[in-house]
């Protein structure tokens, strides 16, 4: 076991799929020899040369349309996109192409391609360094979408991606690369070498898409998070006093609907967070996934803490941002009824 | 003076007479063939010029012609029959289309010889990006003509199971890489392709199919400057065909010179070639082709041609340009300049000529027939509602379960 971070184990999981498997390629805008705006790539094309790792013009289209055509021919290309912010001009290629490729092709071509993406707020970065774009890839058949909390997760969940053979949506909360987050911003940060999912194997191991994990086990009320919002919603409910079971989804698409409704059937409340804006987000997915499968076990309206439904604001951020007063004042309301 | 926008125009409009008075033929066999590694600031000629191989009285003249002399008279012929059997298919299942049989169809009249042209230098293993009006790189490709309809019937048949628009075709054996409907986006896939090749030392290369109108769209830009920066293995073809749907190829192609030109600031070497010439295809498609598995780095083909056709079935063409213009076109039509240069050159004769229509029309009746019993859209046999869960992913993940039994399935 090693001490990383979440940058590092990113960095690892590229280091291990690319040494074992020579299909893999690494690339995207600053990826190369400077080895990424956030060091997630860093080293890596000293280690395996520019044939597999790779500096690319600012064009997120390409980028991704390049990888299409490679992974079609049986290449795993892991790219990234700077900010998931900036993912919009490929969004042609992931939605109607990567996408598809299979189906449309009657698995003639497929599309074995994973698309890093650092994302969400916390950090003051502005409107366009802090989206949460999620919903418009759980929106899209064909893809899989996958956000990790932790440097563990990051790293079983980033090989599982690569190795999976349908393109994956890899979302990475920048503001967890280099320690948790519990929305806490008076300036006390805590590195992942303090918390136990730093730990992390230096070789293969892979967490499989599409299951939950259990972050905290409780009788009264199910939260269900993913990302950044997996620790603000546990100081929200040391914050609160409830005994609340808190879910990290890591995989939005496919969702571990087992998971989920194992837990509200047990609690019979639910409060589903995320940073991403209100509105036709992942959230309301989440809940009308809930109301479905555990109508008859719901004791209480299911409520739902997002951000606001405005582009991301950069001197307000903190009353953008969910808090975890926030979030204990909807786990407490929840209980009230 | 002030500001003004210029909008351009068609030269025609519906109640004019078609006047291609603005575009300049240049003598067939005026051009020389430029080295392999021709580099892009010594291609202007190539870019702004035309390259011609058949003269009007149906010679094939000058350079470009030595470098296919070693085309056999069968060789043409097979030419002239791949273009024959296109434009029987077209006629058919234009047919098929007005009797209900399909939804939807396009033609690609007035284009056959460069899919058909570019195919036959190609070798198994690389791979077309096309567009939707490529049929004829299936064609050369000898596809079975029972695959190719039963895609546009979407029958038992269709290798697509149905999930396809029709024409919207997919034949990796054959090199034909699986159609979008989203314009533009094959074309840098096809970089990436080529990138792969050369990543894996494997010999092949892609070819990238856009159409004058669709240059336009942001990933024209993007394949040309990958194509620039990472030198693969990629010819990268624009079928200027003059029409995007209703608009004008001057809306598309604004004050630059040529398509061609464009790749020039990319620093691709570009050349523009008669489109409805059948040899100057063959000999160009032969050196791009040849130039990008040498390891030259990309190219960049703008094929100059005509839609002699309507752009779709759900389009009206008469609408919008004179309905004799393509009658007018200054190159021609590309069978009858094929034919006249095999007849000049004692290979074909009028009565051939006629014998060989008969017998492909013939031929595409009778594949056309059978492929009907597998069902048509007025007589459906349908295929499995289930299949439309198939495929999405490689595993069929739970929620696609629940929705398939929802179903019923």
């Amino acid at each position: 076991m090693a001490r990383m971070t979440m940058i590092e184990a990113l960095r690892s999981a590229m280091d291990v799929k690319l040494a074992d498997d020579p299909s893999v390629i690494v690339f995207g805008e600053d990826v190369g020899y400077f080895g990424g705006v956030f060091r997630c790539t860093a080293g890596l094309q000293a280690a395996y040369g520019e044939e597999r790792v790779f500096d690319t013009p600012i064009n997120e289209s390409a980028i991704v349309g390049m990888a299409v055509g490679m992974a079609a021919q049986g290449m795993r290309p892991c790219v990234e996109i700077q900010f998931a912010d900036y993912v919009f001009p490929a969004y042609d290629q992931i939605s109607q192409e990567a996408a598809r490729l299979r189906h449309r092709s009657n698995g003639q071509f497929t599309c074995p391609l994973v698309v890093r993406m650092p994302t969400g707020g916390g950090i003051f970065g502005g409107q366009t360094h802090s989206q949460s774009p999620e919903a418009l890839f759980t929106h899209v058949a064909g893809l899989k979408v996958v956000i990790p909390s932790n440097p563990y997760d990051a790293k079983g969940l980033l090989i599982a991606a690569i190795e999976d053979p349908d393109p994956v949506i890899f979302l990475e909360p920048k503001r967890l690369y280099n320690g948790p987050f519990n929305g806490d911003h008076s300036g006390k940060s805590t590195p992942w070498s303090a918390h136990p999912a730093g730990e992390v194997p230096e070789g293969h191991y892979a967490i499989p898409l599409g299951k939950a994990e259990l972050r905290r086990a409780g009788r009264d009320v199910t939260v269900l998070a993913y990302g950044t919002m997996v620790h603000v919603a546990e100081a929200a409910v040391a914050e609160a006093g409830v005994d609340a079971e808190i879910i990290d989804l890591r995989s939005l698409l496919p969702l571990d609907l087992d998971t989920i409704r194992a837990s509200v059937e047990k609690t019979g409340r639910c409060v589903v967070v995320h940073e991403a804006t209100r509105t036709s987000g992942f959230g309301g997915e989440l809940i009308a996934e809930v109301q479905e499968a555990c109508f008859w076990h719901l004791r209480a309206p299911l409520i739902r803490i997002a951000g606001w439904d405005a582009p991301y604001p950069h001197a307000q951020e903190w009353d953008y941002f969910p808090s975890p007063a926030r979030i204990a004042r909807a786990l407490r309301k929840v209980m009230e009824e | 003076m002030t500001a003004k926008l210029a909008f351009p125009h068609p030269p025609a409009r519906p109640d004019q007479s078609p006047d291609f008075s603005n575009i300049v033929v240049p003598l067939a066999g005026s051009l020389p063939v430029p080295p392999l590694d021709l580099e892009a600031r010594d291609a202007r000629p190539f870019a702004i010029g035309l390259i011609r191989v058949l003269d009007d009285e149906g010679r094939a003249v000058g350079p470009w012609a030595d470098c296919i002399g070693d085309l056999s008279d069968d060789d043409l012929r097979l030419g002239l029959r791949d273009m024959l059997q296109m434009r029987a298919v077209d006629r058919r299942m234009l047919n098929a289309q007005r009797q209900g049989k399909t939804s939807f169809y396009l033609q690609c009249t007035g284009e056959e010889a460069i899919g058909c042209g570019f195919q036959r230098q190609l070798e198994k293993g690389d791979m077309n990006f096309p567009t939707y009006r490529q049929q004829t790189l299936l064609i050369a490709a000898d596809y079975p003509l029972e695959a190719l309809m039963g895609q546009l019937y979407s029958n038992d048949l269709d290798p697509l199971q149905g999930r396809q628009l029709p024409i919207m075709h997919s034949a990796r054996d054959y090199g034909f890489f699986s159609i979008s409907g989203n314009l533009g986006t094959q074309y840098v896939q096809a970089v990436g392709w080529a990138m792969a090749c050369a990543l894996r030392g494997n010999g092949k290369i892609a070819a990238g199919w856009i159409g004058d109108g669709a240059t336009a769209s942001n990933d024209f830009h993007s394949a040309l400057l990958s194509a620039s920066v990472y030198l693969p293995p990629v010819v990268l073809n624009v079928v200027n065909n003059q029409w995007a749907i209703s608009t004008y190829t001057g809306v598309a192609v604004g004050k630059s010179e040529t398509y061609a030109a464009r790749a020039l600031g990319y620093g691709i070497p570009a050349l523009r070639v008669d489109g409805n010439d059948y040899l100057a295809v063959a000999a160009v498609s032969r050196w791009a082709i040849r130039r990008a598995r040498q390891g030259h780095g990309p190219v960049l083909i703008e094929w100059f041609t005509y839609r002699a056709a309507a752009h779709s079935t759900s389009d009206d063409p008469s609408a919008y340009r004179p309905k004799d213009e393509a009658r007018a076109w200054p190159l021609g039509d590309p069978v009858e300049r094929l034919k006249a240069h095999l007849i000049r050159r004692g290979a074909w004769s009028e009565e051939r000529h006629a014998q060989a229509e008969a017998e492909i029309l013939d031929e595409v009746r009778t594949v056309q027939k059978a492929v009907e019993t597998h069902g048509t859209f007025v007589d459906p046999k349908p295929i499995s509602p289930a299949e439309i869960f198939r495929g999405v992913y490689a595993d069929l993940p739970d929620h696609l379960r629940r929705q398939r039994q929802e179903m019923g399935f």
